[in-house]
């Protein structure tokens, strides 16, 4: 069924398909309308789960994390600030292994205080050991939402899906809704692999030494490094098993083939541009101009940040003679984040491209399409040196 | 009360393992051991770190039998609200759900989602075991720090400011059910415990634990030392069932009888040493006065 919704309605939609049993939610802009969505759902009878309006962001994903280890699918939402007040609970939560999905509805962090767009909230977790999903429309937005619980469940590792703040989430755009049969036969109910029960006790995430340990029957347990290693190991698996997903939702629902980036123009192209969103959408536009110009211009937009998928990066980018990197957050005194792991990805590679760095929309400064043009344009066109500070956009200093 | 329990009617199945890893003497370990009895197996445990998380034991052994997830310092309210709401969820209803923290989980880092899961009306219990200071870190003052006590916070003149009444906070809140026990009395804890297991709604206790190594006595005088806090009026047991307030156990045996002076209590230990004895004094004005006003109240219920 298609409607013209928000794409905060379109991520509440996609929670109700996937049937989360526990929610709980703090208001944030942009995020708010996305759970007060879930709770109208809730409160009508249209959607059986347990809403839970908490003091706070810190006891949202409190409440997710001990409801997933009760054995219940736990959704919770949030942006900037709010991500930040639950920092110590995101990357618990990972710890723990638990299956949650978080939409992260972008916006940029204070201070000084702004409830606008940029990607600096999710970017700050990206070390957290989520796994990191990013939207660039409304349709992408209520497909992953649903899909991120099936990748979730498959992998025990937390996922964000994260959107731009008001560009998307405020923003009215038609898209289709699932069939709620076809979603049933996507995405089994949630079968957790333990869950809290007194027939069978157990005491989660107890102190753990730094050595491997016997237990009472003198079988070794690993030690927290163990631990940590395999979360680390299970977050490169899913990369196969984002793939996987997506084409079984390719499959029933006749949408994807896209897991990790989205490309528009790069089978010939000689520059490519990256960034994460809906900015991939806006650089279309630049693209279709400077091809018309004769440029050879493509643009990738990366949908799985984290566990960051290196090889698909590296089989689209290794051809052209440059890329260009947007990115809406920075890695304060060095560089943004994304360019500094596409150079990483790109070093061990026998042809380098040029890579070359732009900093933009900070805080909702307005991106126009005329300055993308002209950066990407001279990007390219000014050729091969690969310059490692990155330049800004729209600066009026 | 209603009930009235014996030791020797308690359950004999233990439900914490002997040998755990608290220290010798510590009053939690006691009424940790006496309030799972009462809990029962049917519970699901939430802990956030402590002394109790280290009691529990290090991965992979595990000091009890209960379920228990093991939760961020802050969190405990909200992450008994989780279980609760997943229980829910999947149906399973007659489970307790058992809060365990200490008294800075509860009373300053934690004290804001322990509000918002009562506030909510939670059906949980919520046990504060209150040794009086960051223990586990190795004795910080905490919130409920009485006054003069030295920490390693409040190394050379003691504690400035007096102790958050926190059942007082809790109560505000209009829970049905109140508690105070001490590792003292035992038994009195077990049968609040197995009230509060009748009750709807969130449920708090506030347990006085005698702390051996951040008090400042011998490990054999915990359960001495506990009774002392009771005798001399300082630590009262009392319940507030239903906004109704009333002693319990030795507390309301003390009404019309002498009590210890507290000046016996603080000599104890050897955290009170920079308390003047303008200050002790001062302390035994307070209790008097505290004291009066239960007499009064009991003098005027005889007379309805
Ligand atoms: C967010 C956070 N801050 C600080 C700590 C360090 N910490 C662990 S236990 C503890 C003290 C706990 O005190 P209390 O709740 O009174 O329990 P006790 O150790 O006295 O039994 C502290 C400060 C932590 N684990 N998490
Ligand atoms: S420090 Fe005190 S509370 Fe902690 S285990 Fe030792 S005696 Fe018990
Ligand atoms: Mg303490």
């Amino acid at each position: 069924m298609h409607i013209i919704e928000s794409g905060n309605v379109a991520a509440a939609s996609g929670v109700k398909l996937a049937r989360a049993q526990v929610i709980a939610a703090y208001p944030i802009t942009p995020q708010t309308p996305l759970t007060e969505k879930l709770s109208e759902f809730v409160d009508a009878g249209e959607m059986q789960a347990e809403y839970i309006p908490v003091e706070s962001e810190h006891s949202a994903l409190a409440v997710c994390i001990a409801a997933s280890s009760t054995g219940a699918r736990a959704f919770t939402a949030t942006s900037a600030n709010g991500l930040l007040y639950m920092v110590e609970q995101v990357h618990w939560a990972a710890g723990a292994r638990l299956p949650i999905v978080m939409c992260v509805v972008n916006r940029g962090i204070g201070a000084p205080w702004t409830v606008w767009n940029d990607h600096q909230d999710s970017i700050s977790q990206r070390d957290a050991g989520w796994i990191q999903l990013y939207a660039c429309d409304h349709q992408q937005i209520i497909d992953t939402v649903i899909q991120a619980f099936l990748l979730a469940e498959t992998v025990s590792i937390p996922v964000m899906v994260c959107y731009d703040g008001y560009l998307l989430s405020h923003t009215y755009m038609p898209f289709d809704v699932p069939d709620p049969d076809k979603v049933d036969e996507f995405l089994p109910a949630f079968k957790p692999a333990y869950a809290l029960d007194p027939k069978q006790p157990a005491n989660l995430n107890t102190v753990t030494l730094p050595d491997i340990r016997p237990d009472v029957r003198g079988n070794l347990a690993p030690g927290y490094m163990e631990i940590r290693h395999n979360l680390h190991v299970d977050l490169r698996r899913a990369i196969d098993k984002v793939a996987e997903i997506d084409a079984r939702f390719q499959k029933i629902f006749n949408r994807g083939g896209h897991p990790f980036i989205e490309p528009y123009c790069c089978e010939d192209a000689d520059f490519i541009a990256v960034c994460l969103g809906s900015l991939s959408y806006q650089l279309r536009d630049v693209v279709d101009e400077l091809r018309e110009e004769g440029l050879k211009a493509g643009v990738a937009g990366l949908r799985l940040y984290r566990p960051f998928p290196e090889q698909a990066m590296v089989e689209l980018l290794a051809k052209a003679k440059g890329v260009v990197v947007f990115e809406k957050a920075l890695s304060y005194g060095n560089q943004g984040a994304l360019f500094t792991d596409i150079k990483a990805a790109l070093y061990p590679g026998p042809a380098r491209p040029f890579v070359k760095n732009f900093i933009l929309g900070l805080g909702g400064r307005e991106i126009k399409t005329a300055d993308l043009l002209k950066t990407f344009r001279e990007a390219c066109t000014q050729g091969p040196a690969s310059i490692d500070t990155p330049q800004w956009i729209g600066l009026k200093l | 009360m209603s009930v009235n329990s014996t030791i020797l009617s308690l359950p004999e199945e233990e439900l914490v393992h002997p040998g755990n890893r608290a220290c010798a003497g510590c009053g939690l370990s006691i009424l940790y051991r006496i309030g799972l009895k009462a809990l029962g197996r049917n519970t699901i445990l939430v802990v956030p770190p402590s002394c109790l998380t280290v009691l529990q034991g290090l991965y992979p052994i595990a000091a009890t039998q209960l379920p228990c997830l093991n939760v961020t310092f802050a969190s405990t309210g909200a992450a008994a609200t989780g279980v609760i709401g997943a229980l829910k969820a999947l149906g399973k209803t007659d489970i307790t759900v058992a809060a365990w923290a200490g008294d800075g989980g509860t009373a300053d880092i934690g004290i804001q989602s322990l509000s918002g899961a009562c506030e909510r009306g939670e059906n949980f219990i919520f046990i504060c075991y209150d040794n009086e200071a960051y223990m586990n870190t190795g004795v910080q003052r905490s919130g409920t720090t009485p006054q003069g006590v030295i920490t390693t916070t409040t190394p050379i003149r003691g504690k400035l400011q007096p102790k958050k009444d926190v059942p007082a906070i809790m109560a505000a809140h209009n829970l049905n059910y109140v508690a105070t026990g001490t590792a003292a009395y035992p038994l009195d804890f077990y049968d609040k415990i197995m009230k509060a297991k009748t009750i709807t709604g969130p449920k708090y206790f506030h347990l006085q634990t005698p702390c051996p190594a951040g008090w400042g006595f011998d490990p054999r005088y915990s359960v001495k030392i506990g009774r002392l806090a009771v005798e001399s009026g300082l630590f009262d047991l009392y319940e507030i069932e239903h906004g109704e307030f009333r002693l319990t156990g030795a507390s309301l045996k003390l009404l019309g009888k002498k009590r210890q002076p507290v000046a016996a209590y603080f000599e104890s230990q050897s955290r009170f040493r920079a308390l003047t004895e303008e200050m002790i004094a001062d302390i035994q004005k307070q209790v008097d006065e505290k004291w009066a006003g239960y007499e009064q109240k009991m003098a005027k219920k005889m007379k309805e």
